[in-house]
């Protein structure tokens, strides 16, 4: 069991927790995973170590609430535990002093994001932050990565925060104004990091994503995490997560994704109708 | 094993295996044989001939004392059988159910030669279940404590015997499993209707009963490396972390949905239970159509669950013949009595996918066999202009698995081959790194549970050795 020491709900259907991990917290690095299952039944399914504190011997995950899964999980509470917590998974970001580094998160994709401009800005660099979400009651982390950035960017579709658009208008806007850019991170729903790497590979600009495909075992047994890259096959959970942005297929990625449609929504049926006996 | 027609026996022939029958059982988990009965395995033991030399006991690579223990049974000892196999053999209700007895003890059993050979893996089977409602009450000695820690990488076949052969000589021991459970390929791979998740389970906590402590969600490489292993103080390390990483064909349309590796298809199914989705959240796609690809004991796991999951149609596409399959008989009959179609000399050469994204057929080739090739196999050779598709909706990929590079590449002074295995030392299981032994899949590549389980052993006896002498 790894107990749950802090719950908080960070904007609606995202949750923050704090995981009871110590050797974990101890060794991760920005850009690792952990695999987790909440209970006997449930699957083994990724998320991204958002922050660590190895004094407290905690992890931080962040997590939207899309499925049977994170809705498991998000039924713990503090003082519950959940039933297997294994990692640190996936290799390190790739750290360096690059010069100035752009890091785009995108709706929960802000919470991987964080370590990375962390350990990026220790290592010397100068670093952009551009955050966006659907809404303003769906940005996250804004404080935190405001304070860990240089300078911080947020753009929401409806306008209703920041600059209304997407954070490729900001980033073109950037390019226009003629700013130097060395290196782009982009995290976030597929289309999101699709969008990026489209424009910055006209613009020129070394860019890495993090992709999150389905995962079971996460230590390069299974293949089912598999993607395209450079026209090769690689498994993200042992040779990513983190890869060259303008190599990969996300077109692939996007449709490997989709593979359990059905069932998800089986699995949200059949917990509905257990919901409903229960009550 | 099958009792295969054509071995037209003088004496008695063996006793056949009560089994579910091939309509009924694809449609259920549930083991497939049901095991011998007392009146049936003591009839079967009266046909040993009690060799005086043993030419089965050679044919076993943990030389159980297969006379001895048969004659047990004969007697009606059934738990002093049981006892007399685990003197050499810790897993003798997994083996007796695994173990490719056909090329192994019953191979070279006298009565081969003349008839059938005894039935030694039904009758393993049987005095290993017999012994397994007695497990409380054996008492077992564990020598006195020697005060040394031995850290022990995965808890497959090769792990835990080197564990428990540990345990037993008193020292202590912790096992670092990747995964929630132990039991490595016993637990992800081979399916319940094969071998029941609660025997090997019981296997696990007996092992933890003599003290082995279990460690899960440990991947070794990634939370600690080998060399902390040592430096936390564990005077030795035995690796024994298989060989997980699937292979695949490099075809176009490999990435399509509904294309699985076996190791996949079947660790959903297995170890996350997919196949009691939704019960289970794990899910699995449950293809109408399924071909696999292989010709192993993995390729017919894989085929024999897409039946059970309710496939109508489950072909497999072996790209040479029936002869070279690498699969058990007892496997492959099964697998054909419960009506996978045999695809023999056909090879794949495109996975064609629908607007979606999914699976829609395999295109094959058919091959004719040439020469044999380094592995003394007769090697295929395509068929100019002989393409064909299968229309199919899921595919399985079962050709093969190799090891996992993870631990190799997080430990630099560790000898590795060029295909991913550990080098050691055959008779002791001793690595290029002192203090570090290996056995089992990750040195020889994807091989057996008894040979994996004979590695442990010795490695183990050789850890013990090392560990006992002055210095150690
Ligand atoms: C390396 C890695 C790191 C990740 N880190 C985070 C994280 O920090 N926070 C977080 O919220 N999520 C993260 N994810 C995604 C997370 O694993 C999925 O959201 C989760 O598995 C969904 O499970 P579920 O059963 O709740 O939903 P499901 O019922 O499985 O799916 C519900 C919806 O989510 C979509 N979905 C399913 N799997 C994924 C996936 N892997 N990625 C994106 N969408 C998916 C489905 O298409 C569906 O629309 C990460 C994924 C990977 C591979
Ligand atoms: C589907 C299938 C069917 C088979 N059928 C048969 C059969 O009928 N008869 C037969 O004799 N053999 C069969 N085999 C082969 C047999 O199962 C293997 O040869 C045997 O299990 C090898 O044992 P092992 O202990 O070396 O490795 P494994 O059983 O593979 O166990 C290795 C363990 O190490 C863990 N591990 C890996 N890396 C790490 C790490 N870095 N840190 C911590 N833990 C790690 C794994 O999770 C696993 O639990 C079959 C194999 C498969 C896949
Ligand atoms: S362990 Fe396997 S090979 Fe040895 S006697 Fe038993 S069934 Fe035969
Ligand atoms: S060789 Fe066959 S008949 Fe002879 S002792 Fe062994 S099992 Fe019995
Ligand atoms: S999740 Fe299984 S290989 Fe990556």
């Amino acid at each position: 069991m790894y107990p749950i020491k802090q719950k908080r709900q960070l904007a609606e259907n995202i949750l923050l927790m704090k995981v009871q991990a110590p050797k974990i917290a101890a060794k991760r690095k920005a850009g690792q995973f952990v695999i987790l299952r909440v209970n006997e039944t449930g699957e083994r399914f990724p998320l991204t170590i958002a922050d660590a504190d190895p004094a407290a011997g905690t992890i931080t995950i962040i997590f939207q609430v899309a499925g049977r899964s994170t809705r498991a999980l998000a039924a713990l509470n503090e003082g519950e535990g959940i039933l297997d917590v294994v990692g640190p998974l996936g290799k390190p970001t790739h750290i360096e002093k690059f010069g100035h580094v752009v890091c785009i998160g995108g709706g929960v994709g802000i919470a991987p994001v964080y370590p990375i401009i962390c350990a990026m800005k220790a290592a010397g660099n100068r670093v952009t932050s551009i955050i966006s979400a659907r809404n303003k009651s769906l940005l996250i982390l804004e404080e935190e990565m405001r304070a860990h950035s240089d300078e911080l960017k947020v753009a929401t579709d409806d306008g209703s925060t920041g600059f209304k658009g997407f954070p490729t208008h900001l980033l073109q806007q950037m390019a226009d104004a003629k700013e130097r850019v060395d290196l782009v991170v982009a995290v976030g729903p597929v289309p999101m990091m699709r969008a990026v790497c489209q424009l910055t590979k006209q613009l020129g600009i070394r860019t890495m994503v993090s992709l999150n495909p389905i995962m079971v075992d996460g230590t390069g047994m299974c293949g089912g995490c598999r993607v395209t890259v450079g026209g090769k096959t690689r498994f993200v959970c042992v040779d990513g997560p983190e890869f060259d942005g303008h190599a990969v297929d996300f077109e692939e990625l996007i449709k490997r994704l989709k593979t359990y449609a059905v069932h998800e929504r089986a699995a949200l049926d059949h917990v509905c109708k257990m919901e409903g006996q229960a009550k | 094993m099958s009792d295969t027609p054509e071995t037209k026996a003088k004496r008695p022939g063996r006793h056949p295996m009560p089994e579910q029958k091939p309509l009924e059982r694809v449609k259920n988990f549930q083991e497939v044989p049901f095991g011998y009965t007392p009146e049936t395995a003591v009839a079967e033991a009266q046909r040993c001939l009690q060799c005086k030399n043993a030419p089965c006991r050679k044919g076993c690579p943990v030389e159980v004392k297969i006379p001895e223990f048969i004659r047990l049974i004969k007697e009606g000892n059934f738990a002093a059988a049981n006892r007399l196999i685990k003197e050499d053999n810790a897993l003798p209700a997994v083996c007796g159910r695994v173990c490719p007895q056909e090329d192994q003890c019953e191979q070279v059993c006298l009565l081969a030669k003349k008839g059938e050979p005894v039935a030694i893996g039904r009758l393993e089977r049987f005095a290993a279940d017999y012994g397994l409602g007695e497990v409380e009450k054996v008492k077992v000695i564990v020598a006195p404590a020697t005060g040394k820690r031995v850290a022990v990488v995965g808890a497959g076949p090769a792990g835990l015997t080197c564990a428990g052969d540990l345990a037993l000589m008193g020292h202590s021991v912790t096992i670092f499993e990747a995964f929630h459970k132990a039991g490595g390929v016993l637990v992800y791979g081979i399916p319940e209707f094969r071998l029941p998740k609660a025997i090997v389970q019981s296997e696990v906590e007996a092992l933890q009963r003599l003290g082995v402590d279990i460690q899960l969600n440990a991947v070794i490489g990634k939370i600690d490396t080998i060399d902390e292993l040592l430096e936390q103080g564990f005077d030795a390390v035995f690796i024994g972390s298989g060989a997980g990483l699937p292979n695949f064909m490099g075809i176009p349309g490999e990435n399509l949905g509904g294309v699985y590796s076996a190791n996949e298809y079947l660790t959903r199914s297995n170890l996350m239970k997919a196949y009691r989705f939704p019960e289970y959240d794990t899910p699995i796609i449950r293809g109408k159509r399924v071909v696999v690809i292989g010709g192993g004991n993995v390729a017919m796991d894989a085929a024999r669950t897409a039946l059970r999951l309710g496939a109508e149609q489950v072909a497999l596409a072996y790209r040479r013949s029936r002869e070279e399959m690498p699969a058990r008989r007892e496997e492959t009959h099964h697998a054909e009595e419960e009506g996978v179609r045999f695809e023999l000399l056909t090879a794949p050469v495109e996975v064609l996918g629908d607007e979606k994204g999914f699976v829609r057929a395999l295109r094959c080739q058919r091959m004719k066999l040439g020469e044999p090739d380094s592995s003394g196999r007769r090697r295929p050779i395509p068929i100019e202009g002989s393409e064909f598709d299968m229309e199919v909706d899921t595919v399985i990929v079962a050709i093969g698995n190799t090891p996992n590079p993870l631990i190799g590449a997080t430990t630099p002074d560790l000898k590795v081959g060029k295909h991913g295995t550990i080098e050691t030392e055959a008779a002791t299981g001793q690595t290029s790194k002192p203090r570090v032994f290996a056995g089992g899949d990750i040195v020889t590549g994807a091989a057996t549970v008894i040979s994996a389980m004979g590695a442990g052993k010795r490695a183990a006896r050789a850890i013990h050795a090392m560990l006992m002498t002055k210095g150690g």
